[in-house]
């Protein structure tokens, strides 16, 4: 099962040329609550980033930002360079017509942990619908494409089912398809299996691989810390709107494994004490010590 | 019967099989089942019986109800264009009453707190004024405007208008009574549907970048149909039968046409008969659309989708018929097995 999107003249391309994402200072307050505090991350055209996190970390928040489902209090989050709600002319941001954020949304796609598919259309249609009403394709293009995109997820056979017909898995893989039909630049998840029997979620998870071994920008917000290692370029760990770590996968998030680490400024974690290369960064052991935690009460 | 318990038992796995099977244990699919019998729900339904049988036995033997006279009243040419103009006030009223409560609904929902206002003023004043009183105004809208159209604002200087006595017809004021009317209470209603859609639908629909107008269209009122439609339902029955009201502005529909003839010869019974047998044929086939309609947005939302009324109804004699079979009173035939399912 490998996944490329196939364009209804029945081509393959790999369309993720690109999918920068910079998050730079972004804050965001929840009635006087800081729920994020200048966050900084740099995620690269075809990166893999998982992040991982303590319930009311901040991680759905910031993955809302990410395509302005949410808008930011300070700060400010780009994908390839343009900014999703505004627009710069000069030395001003002109809030953009919901026209146009729209149209900029459409470059990041999401899957959600409750799949959220449209219940009263059919597999097919879910993901038709968006590239039909974006003027992209035609109506049996959009289908042709849809069909194509259901035999990448492994559901070849269920175009016709009404997502209360298909078992969770199924649903999460549609809506993995339905973001796919857009193209877009970046894929965010969050907590994709989170809301899936224990036996459904290798299914999902097989799907998320091969898109990452695609090249496509993957923000995976997700519990499943050994899928994390295996797949993620980088993990990312929040803590009370904090980022603490950015570091590879399997270096077990140690301090000593900095030279390999992407020094990103203003993250608390990998900035080095002056004078001091070789000590621990306070921030790095709690992030160490939450990591086993979280890995005990998996079980893995 | 006992040889076909022994072949069955034959075909149970072999002794190395690896499955534990206990093999003293009946097989209770080859059971045949034995219905309760409700008896306090028989006795009753058959007083209900009773005294429905009895209602309709006084309505043919009764000749107060005049049967003869409803006989020729009721297709009478006056009747049927009464009929013709009921039909068409509620057809008008109700497609201006829905399309105007959904774009109330929109407003009232929308983040604009002037068309919130707007919206939400509306439907306060319409609700609070008796549908009454809106007919009674509208229909004597000349008397406070006498006329009607484009000037200079503040003045009485016309580039173009209208006799409002001309423009304002009995119809037209019936309907715009009755679609002003219907748009406050169907606006409530819409919205309510709306406000049932979950959440994450309006988040997915907006994260895959879909424009406004298909949102609502495509995502948002399909949804909400299934807990509109009940009470849209409700609503247009509600209108059909409420279109009797403009009678009091001499407009000829069905329920003025009837009052017109009992007036002049005092067979009121037979005439109300006319109208009433009339309203219950329009509500009956409107019900039967409701269960049609509302089976079609269904469609999604349910695993299986319910039988129709004649397939419920196939289903239910089916049943019923396959248990008159049953012999209660002979325990032996309940315990034996039967040998499957054909015999
Ligand atoms: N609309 C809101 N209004 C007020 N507070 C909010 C709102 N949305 C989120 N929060 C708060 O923001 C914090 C971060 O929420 P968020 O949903 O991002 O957490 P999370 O890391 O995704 O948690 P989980 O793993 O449980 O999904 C929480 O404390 C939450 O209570
Ligand atoms: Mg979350």
């Amino acid at each position: 099962m490998s996944i490329a999107t196939t364009q209804a003249s029945g081509t393959v391309t790999a369309p993720w040329t690109r999918g920068l994402v910079e998050i730079r200072g972004v804050s965001k307050i929840y009635a006087g609550h800081e729920v994020l505090h200048d966050v900084n991350l740099t995620v690269r055209p075809g990166e893999v980033v998982a992040i991982l996190g303590p319930s009311g970390s901040g991680k759905s928040t910031l993955l809302r930002t990410i395509n302005h489902l949410e808008s930011v209090d300070r700060g400010w989050v780009t994908v390839d360079g343009e900014l999703i709600g505004y627009e710069q002319r000069g030395d001003r941001l002109f809030e953009l017509k919901e026209r146009e954020i729209l149209k900029r949304r459409t470059n990041v796609g999401v899957v959600f942990q409750n799949f959220n598919l449209f219940p009263h259309l059919t597999a097919a249609e879910n993901i038709a619908v968006a590239p039909v009403a974006l003027g992209r394709l035609g109506k049996s293009d959009a289908r042709e494409l849809a069909l194509g995109l259901l035999a990448k997820v492994g559901l070849a056979d269920k175009p016709d089912a009404y997502p209360r017909q298909l078992s969770g898995g199924q649903q999460q893989r549609v809506a993995i398809a339905r973001a796919l039909a857009l193209q877009p630049k970046v894929l965010l998840f969050d907590e994709p299996t989170s809301a899936l029997d224990p036996e459904l979620v290798g299914e999902v998870l097989d799907v998320i691989r091969d898109l990452a071994k695609l090249g496509t920008t993957l923000i995976i917000v997700t519990h499943e810390i050994g899928f994390a290692r295996e797949v993620a370029d980088r993990i990312v760990f929040i803590d009370a709107g904090h980022i603490l770590e950015v570091g590879p996968p399997r270096a077990g998030l140690r301090f000593s494994a900095a030279p390999t680490h992407q020094r990103i400024p203003g993250t608390r974690a990998l900035r080095r004490v002056p004078g001091h290369p070789s000590t621990t960064h306070p921030a790095q052991q709690h992030s160490q010590q939450k990591l086993t935690e979280i890995e005990a009460h998996n079980g893995n | 019967m006992t040889d076909t318990v022994k072949e069955h038992r034959s075909a149970a796995p072999t002794q190395d099989s690896p499955q534990i099977v206990n093999r003293d244990s009946p097989d209770f699919a080859a059971l045949k089942v034995v219905h309760t019998r409700h008896y306090v729900r028989w006795i009753f339904g058959a007083l209900v019986l009773f005294v429905v049988l009895q209602f309709l036995c006084s309505l043919a033997t009764n000749d107060k109800y005049g049967w003869p006279v409803f006989a020729t009243y009721f297709f009478a040419p006056a009747i049927l264009k009464g009929i013709q103009l009921t039909l068409a006030l509620t057809v008008v009223s109700g497609t201006i009453g829905f399309i105007l409560g959904t774009l109330l609904a929109l407003a009232r929902l929308s983040k604009s707190p002037i068309l919130n206002s707007v919206s939400w003023s509306f439907i306060w004043f319409f609700r609070s004024v008796p549908l009454l009183v809106q007919l009674l105004v509208w229909y004597n809208l000349g008397y406070l405007y006498p006329r009607l159209g484009l000037g200079v604002p503040f003045t009485d200087n016309y580039f173009w208008s209208f006799d409002t006595v001309t423009l304002v017809s009995q119809f037209a004021a019936a309907v715009l009574g009755l679609s002003l009317n219907q748009a406050a209470y169907s606006a409530e209603i819409i919205r309510g549907g709306i406000l049932s859609v979950d959440q994450g639908q309006l988040e997915a629909a907006a994260a895959l970048g879909l424009p406004r107008h298909v949102r609502v269209l495509r995502i948002i009122l399909p949804q909400a149909a299934r807990a509109i439609l009940p009470n849209a339902f409700n609503e247009i029955i509600g209108l059909i039968k409420g279109t009797s009201i403009v009678s009091v502005i001499a407009l000829g529909e069905l329920f003025y046409v009837t009052q017109v003839i009992y007036n002049r010869n005092q067979q009121v019974i037979p005439l109300l008969l006319v109208s009433v047998v009339w309203y219950i044929i329009f509500t009956t086939v409107l019900s039967v659309a409701q269960f049609y309609v509302e089976r079609y947005f269904a469609r999604g939302a349910l695993r299986v989708v319910p039988p129709t009324p004649i397939q419920a109804a196939r289903a239910w004699v089916n049943t019923q018929w396959a248990r008159l079979d049953e012999k209660p009173e002979a325990p032996e035939a309940a315990t034996t097995r039967i040998g499957g399912n054909g015999s």
